[in-house]
Parts: structure tokens; C-alpha cells; sequence
């Protein structure tokens, strides 16, 4: 069982969250070329290693959380909100 | 290399079996070939088989990491199908299926093919009426024994089901093939190395691949740990760590992400369930066969996140045995004897690759998830067909990587680009 530490609820099973996906796609514009948009919804980079991916707090706060993991290793190297101005309010908040 | 016939087990048995030879070489890698495949598991044997019986190619390797059939080949739940819907993959199956159906012939070794029917239990008159669908369509190109049983029909063939009218999702009928079913998976993968080791196929062990060479648009050599090897042609049969080589040959991404499937086998239990059974509504899937020792095979889910760890997690062994009791209540006492996973390649349809690539010299078969056992033989058959002819065979044209492009994915489920949810 990996346990992500939420930073609205503190420390849960996986269980608690569903699995997003690769969290460092960053979408292309809406009218930008179709290749742009192949590329991001189609093809993936599949570290073996510490990869950015998402993971949403279903069970708890409902928060979407960008999460460093090690695929290899589960283990956890950062968690933040994925919503940069609620990161934000937390980071000066500490 | 000794043919296995009745009469060599007779003799064999009044000789106090001395008389066996070893099943392949352990040959030492040669500094070149004209064909390697990277990979040791039922695809790479498979594709070095195939190239040297329907081709008649010589001077070809097989270079694996660990020992072969160590990966996928040996950890799946064994389940052999054709089952499936959208053009291509329909008669890709069927064409393994029929493969299957001779394979211990061909290979002259036991692979314990049994035949034994795969039963889809259907619990709602939409889902009987869309399974309806898929199996006419079946018999309508060439897999004629897709059947779909009544309620009645199936309490004779598979009396042990929870048919209690309270249960959350009441059985209603099920969707059958009655010539898939099973088959020893060790024995397909020592079949395969026999055979092919006997037509000269080099099988390299402890041969891990680290890096490629490349000149021009071509691999010119393999870096490995037992040595650099050069090759004229390369096909990438590596399962879960297609996108590792992938970028050991140069390239970034790939349709693909690493994910991880459970199986489960009980202590052993007198005859209980004479074929495959699987059970998949709401948001359960599950499936469980017995093999000949006994033991209940059965599996359900991926892990839900990627993962290039072969360990599986706590809550699908909860998922899985749940639904083992749902639809089998008797097995509720029986204990689990082993349970392990597998890293395989997920793609974002759920299909596979056999195909060219941007490289002039390189191939790739890739994206094997749920299928990718019933689908050994004829992914051999057609990967050999590939590299030996360097063009795709009409039926797996669209096994390749530019189909999201081109807006023609294979998306049997109509699950879209989320290569968890392809199940
Ligand atoms: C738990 C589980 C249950 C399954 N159940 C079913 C089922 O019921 N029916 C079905 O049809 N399919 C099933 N599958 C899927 C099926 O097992 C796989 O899709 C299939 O075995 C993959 O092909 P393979 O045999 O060639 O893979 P593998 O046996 O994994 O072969 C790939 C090989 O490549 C080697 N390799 C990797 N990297 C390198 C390198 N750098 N250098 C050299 N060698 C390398 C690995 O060591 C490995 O031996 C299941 C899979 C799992 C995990
Ligand atoms: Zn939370």
C-alpha cells in the first residue's frame, strides 16, 4: 500500500485517491496543430524512476494532488495541490 | 535434440529415464547476427521460431536479461480467445486461436491446449444484447462457435455459480466460445526455445541489453552484458519495458505506459470449475479457471497507477477475492497458496504494436496487456512476417504507432487514451 500525505488531510492509504495520470503534460493551445495534440494525449515519456503524475483525493477533500513518485520504488519524494493559487496559500501558510 | 513421441516415453520409462538429451543449446553470443530479438518471453521465442520455420532465415539470436519465459510468460492466468470485436484484432485472434489449435503438433512438445470453454457471465438484457452483438458478429466472420446461453443452459454446464436471486448483480446468462480455454504457459515458452534452438536459433540468457549503436537510420550494434553484438535487423519483444528500449534506441515517447496485473492460484481442490469464467459488471472484473494440479487461477484488475514494480498491492488482492466470493460463494474458505504480478506495456487503446519504425533496420512488438498470451503465436507468425518481407501483413496494418494520429485507435473497450482503464 503506498501512503500519500495529503496536505488538506494528512497521511492516507492509495486507496483513498484515484490515479490521475503523467502530471507534467502541459496541454497545448486549443488551436494549436494537431500533431501538438497527438503528442499530448497519446504519447507518453514512461519513466522507470521519480515521474510527476496526479492523484485525486476522492475519498477525502477531492483535491487533485501533483505527486513525485518513484514508479520503480513507490516512494514519495513531493506532494502539492495541483491548483497553483491553493499551493500557494499553503506554501506561505507554513 | 530427442523427438517426444509415445514410444520415446515408453522406452525412456524402462530405462529409468536416462535416455533424455538437454531441450536447447546454451550457446555463447556470436559477435554478429543477422536478426536479433530482445526479449525471451513468448513473443521474442515465438517471432525467432516463426523466422526460421516459415522464412527459413538462419543466423538469429534471442538476447534476455534474466531466463527466459522469467517475465510475463510465466506469471499470466493462461487464458486463450478470440472473442473480440473491431476489425484486425478480430482476425488477428482468431488466426492465434487457430495456431493454438495445432501447436502442440508443431512444436512437438505438450503445451496442455485445453479446450475448455470461455464462459461471460451476463447479468442485464443490454449487456445480453450487446454480447449478442459482438458473437453474431463472430460467427459472421469466420469464429463459428460463439454461443450465448440461457439462464438454464448455464446452471447445467457450471452448477457452482451464485445464482441466488438476492445477489447484488443476478446472473441472467452468458456469453461463450467454446474452443478457447487454456494452456500451460512454461510449456508454450520451452516449446517455442526448443523448437526454434533446434532450426539454430541462438537463445542468449543473462543477456541484458544496456544501449544501441546506431549509424545512420540504422542499429548497427547491441550493447549487452556479455558483449557488443552486431545486427543487420533488431525487433524489440520486451514487454513491460518497451518504452526503456525504446529509449535506449534513441526515441523519446511511445503510446505506452508501464502497468502492473496480479494473478492468484489456491491450495489445490478436488475438480470444481471445468472452464474460464468471468465475471465483469458494475466495476468488478474478475476471471478464474482450475488448472490440472487444482489450484483456482484467477485475476481481476491492473494495480490502477503505473508501475515498473513486479510486486502487487494490498487492495486488488481485497478486490479480487471479493468478487471470488461473489460469483463463487464455495470458495470461501479456500486458502490462497501464491500470489505475484507482472509488468506489462499498456497502450493507450488497449492494442498492440507489430510494426515498422522511424529506424530503417529496427521492429517493434509492443503494447501486450490482458492479451498478450492468447496472442503469442500469431504475434510471432506476423513480427516474423514483418522483418522477413519489411512490410506489415494486411491483417495487423494497423497494429502501428501512427493509428492515434490517424484517428483509427483499437479501442476494443471505448475506454479512450487511459491505458488503465483497457481492461
Ligand atoms: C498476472 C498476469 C496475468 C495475465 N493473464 C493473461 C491471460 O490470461 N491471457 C492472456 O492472453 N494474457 C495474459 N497476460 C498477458 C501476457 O502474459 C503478456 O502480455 C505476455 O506474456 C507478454 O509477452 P512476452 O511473453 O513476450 O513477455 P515477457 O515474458 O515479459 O518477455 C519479455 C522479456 O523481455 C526481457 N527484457 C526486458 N528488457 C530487456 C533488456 N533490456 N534486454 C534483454 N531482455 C530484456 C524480459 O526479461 C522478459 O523476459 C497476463 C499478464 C500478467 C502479468
Ligand atoms: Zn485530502
Amino acid at each position: 500500500m503506498i501512503r500519500i500525505n495529503c496536505p488538506f488531510c494528512g497521511e492516507r492509504d492509495h486507496s483513498d485517491f484515484t490515479y490521475g495520470g503523467d502530471g507534467s503534460i502541459v496541454y497545448p493551445e486549443l488551436d494549436a496543430p494537431a500533431e501538438e495534440w497527438v503528442e499530448a494525449i497519446f504519447q507518453r515519456e514512461n519513466i522507470r524512476g521519480v515521474q510527476t503524475e496526479t492523484w485525486h483525493h476522492v475519498s477525502g477533500c477531492r483535491q487533485w494532488l501533483v505527486v513525485e513518485r518513484d514508479t520503480m520504488t513507490h516512494e514519495i519524494h513531493s506532494i502539492k495541490a495541483a491548483h497553483e493559487g491553493v499551493a500557494k496559500v499553503l506554501e506561505a501558510g507554513k | 535434440m530427442t523427438r517426444f513421441s509415445a514410444w520415446s516415453v515408453f522406452r525412456n520409462g524402462l530405462s529409468g529415464q536416462s535416455g533424455w538429451t538437454r531441450q536447447w543449446r546454451d550457446p555463447e553470443p556470436k559477435k554478429q547476427y543477422d536478426i536479433v530479438i530482445v526479449g525471451g518471453g513468448l513473443h521474442g521465442l515465438a517471432t525467432a521460431y516463426y523466422l526460421a520455420k516459415n522464412h527459413g532465415l538462419k543466423n538469429i539470436a534471442i538476447l534476455e536479461k534474466g531466463w527466459l519465459g522469467g517475465g510475463n510468460a510465466g506469471r499470466n492466468t493462461t487464458i486463450v480467445r478470440s472473442n473480440y470485436f473491431m476489425p484486425g484484432n478480430r482476425q488477428f485472434y482468431e488466426h492465434s486461436l487457430e495456431l493454438w489449435e495445432n501447436l502442440s503438433h508443431e512444436l512437438n512438445y505438450n503445451v496442455m491446449f485445453s479446450q475448455r470453454s470461455h464462459i461471460s457471465l451476463l447479468h442485464s438484457p443490454g449487456a445480453i444484447d450487446g454480447a449478442a452483438r459482438r458473437y453474431n458478429t463472430m460467427r459472421l466472420t469466420g469464429t463459428p462457435d460463439a454461443e450465448i446461453w440461457d439462464l438454464e443452459k448455464l446452471k447445467q454446464n457450471v452448477p457452482h455459480l451464485n445464482y441466488g436471486p438476492d445477489c447484488r448483480f443476478p446472473i441472467l446468462g452468458a456469453a461463450v466460445q467454446k474452443r478457447a480455454g487454456t494452456a500451460r504457459h512454461d510449456a508454450v515458452a520451452w516449446g517455442y526455445a526448443r523448437a526454434a534452438d533446434a532450426l539454430g536459433v541462438d537463445i542468449i540468457q543473462n543477456c541484458e541489453v544496456t544501449s544501441t549503436s546506431r549509424s545512420g537510420n540504422s542499429i548497427t550494434s547491441l550493447t549487452t552484458s556479455r558483449g557488443e553484438i552486431s545486427a543487420k535487423k533488431v525487433g524489440f519483444a520486451v514487454a513491460g519495458n518497451t518504452s526503456r528500449l525504446w529509449q535506449m534506441a534513441g526515441f523519446n515517447t511511445l503510446p505506452i505506459e508501464s502497468h502492473k496485473l496480479q494473478a492468484f492460484v489456491s491450495e489445490p481442490l478436488k475438480p470444481l470449475l471445468d472452464q474460464v469464467v468471468v465475471f465483469g459488471v458494475g466495476g468488478a472484473h474478475f476471471y478464474i479457471s482450475q488448472s490440472d494440479k487444482g489450484g483456482m487461477v484467477f485475476g481481476g484488475d491492473l494495480d490502477w497507477y503505473k508501475s515498473y514494480a513486479q510486486r502487487g498491492n494490498l487492495p486488488i488482492v481485497q478486490d479480487v477475492a471479493e468478487c471470488a466470493v461473489s460469483i463463487l460463494p464455495c470458495l470461501g474458505r479456500v486458502r490462497l497458496l501464491r500470489h505475484w504480478s507482472g509488468v506489462m506495456d499498456m497502450s493507450m487503446d488497449g492494442a498492440p504494436f507489430i510494426c515498422k519504425t522511424p529506424l530503417d533496420n529496427l521492429y517493434l512488438n509492443a503494447g501486450w496487456n490482458y492479451g498478450g498470451f492468447k496472442a503469442s503465436p500469431a504475434s510471432g507468425w506476423y513480427f516474423a512476417d514483418l522483418i522477413a518481407n519489411d512490410r506489415p501483413h494486411e491483417t495487423i496494418e494497423n497494429f502501428n504507432l501512427d493509428r492515434f494520429a490517424q484517428g483509427v485507435s483499437l479501442d476494443e473497450r471505448g475506454a479512450g487514451p487511459d491505458p488503465k482503464l483497457h481492461g
